[in-house]
C-alpha cells in the first residue's frame, strides 16, 4: 500500500466485512467447537487474522465475496484448535435450545428432543460433512461459497452435502427404529 | 423420515447464533487499536515523506485521512450500540420464551 487513501478505503471495506459476517463466523465457530467460550476465542482470532491479510485477500478476490475466505480462516483455526489440544467436537452443545425467533411453548418442548438428536447426529458426522452442513444450514451458504471455503470443486461439494444428509437420515432412523 | 424431513430438521437445529455483547465489545476494541496503530504508522510515513519538497502539498489530506481511518471502527461500535438498543425489545421476548421453555423442561424432569 503506498497511499493513505488506500488504507482508509481498506479499513472501511474491512469494517463492512466485519459487520456483515460477525454472526456467520460466530455461528460457524460455535457449531464447530461446541462451547461459547472457545467459540468466542476462535471468532476473535479469525477477525484478527483476517485483518492482517485483508489487503491481499481483497486484491486476489477479483471482486468475489470474501465470506468463504473468512470461513476458511475459521476452519483452519478450528483444525489447529483440535490438533493442538487433541480435542474432539463436543456432542452436546452448551445451549442447544438457542432460538432465533420466538416459538409457541408447546412447539419448543416437542421440538427440543428432535433438535438435540439432530445436533448429536451432526456432531458425529465426519469433519468435512459436518462442516458442509453447518455452512449450508447455519450460514445459508450456497454450493459455490462452501466449495471455496473448503477448497473443493462445486460438484464435489454437492456430493459431500448429499452424502452428509443421507448419513444423518440413516442415523436418525436408527435412533428411532419404531417410527 | 425423508431427505426433505432431515433438511427441515437441520434448518430448525442449526440456527444462526448472535455473539454476545462482551465479544463484540472486546473484538471491536482490539480492531480499533490495530487500526490506530496503522494510522500512526501512516503519520510517520507522511512525516518522512515531507522531507521531499514534491510531497509538501499532501499533509492536510494525510491528517484528515489518517484520522478517518482510526475512527472507522469507532463508528461501527456506535452503530452497533444503536442496533442493540433497537433490538432490546425482541431480546427480552426471546429471553422470556426461553425461560418458559426451561421451566417446562424442569417440570418434565429433563
Amino acid at each position: 500500500m503506498d497511499h493513505p487513501g488506500d488504507k482508509q478505503q481498506l479499513d472501511r471495506d474491512f469494517t463492512e466485512l466485519y459487520r456483515a459476517h460477525l454472526r456467520d463466523v460466530y455461528s460457524y465457530a460455535y457449531y464447530r467447537i461446541g462451547n461459547h467460550h472457545d467459540a468466542e476465542d476462535l471468532t476473535e482470532q479469525t477477525f484478527l487474522q483476517a485483518y492482517r491479510h485483508f489487503e491481499r485477500a481483497q486484491r486476489e478476490s477479483s471482486g468475489r465475496p470474501l465470506r468463504p475466505w473468512l470461513i476458511r480462516i475459521a476452519h483452519n483455526l478450528a483444525a489447529n484448535y483440535y490438533r493442538d489440544r487433541s480435542r474432539k467436537p463436543q456432542t452436546q452443545l452448551e445451549d442447544a435450545d438457542v432460538i432465533s425467533t420466538p416459538h409457541p411453548t408447546e412447539e419448543l418442548v416437542e421440538g427440543r428432543e428432535e433438535v438435540q438428536e439432530v445436533l448429536a447426529g451432526v456432531a458425529n458426522l465426519p469433519d468435512d460433512r459436518r462442516e458442509a452442513l453447518i455452512m449450508r444450514f447455519a450460514l445459508d451458504m450456497d454450493n459455490r461459497e462452501i466449495a471455496r471455503a473448503l477448497g473443493r470443486s462445486e460438484g464435489a461439494t454437492k456430493v459431500l452435502i448429499h452424502r452428509a444428509i443421507k448419513q444423518l437420515e440413516e442415523s436418525l432412523k436408527e435412533a428411532a427404529p419404531n417410527e | 423420515m425423508s431427505e426433505v424431513d432431515v433438511e427441515r430438521l437441520l434448518r430448525s437445529a442449526l440456527v444462526p447464533i448472535e455473539p454476545s455483547g462482551a465479544l463484540t465489545d472486546r473484538l471491536e476494541e482490539r480492531l480499533s487499536k490495530l487500526t490506530s496503530i496503522a494510522a500512526e504508522e501512516l503519520a510517520d510515513w507522511e512525516l518522512s515523506s515531507m522531507r521531499d519538497p514534491r510531497n509538501w502539498a499532501r499533509p492536510v489530506a494525510a491528517v484528515v485521512i489518517g484520522g478517518a481511518a482510526a475512527g472507522a471502527l469507532v463508528v461501527v461500535r456506535a452503530r452497533q450500540q444503536q442496533r442493540k438498543r433497537g433490538a432490546s425489545g425482541l431480546r427480552a421476548l426471546e429471553k422470556s420464551v426461553r425461560g418458559v421453555a426451561q421451566d417446562v423442561s424442569k417440570r418434565l424432569g429433563r
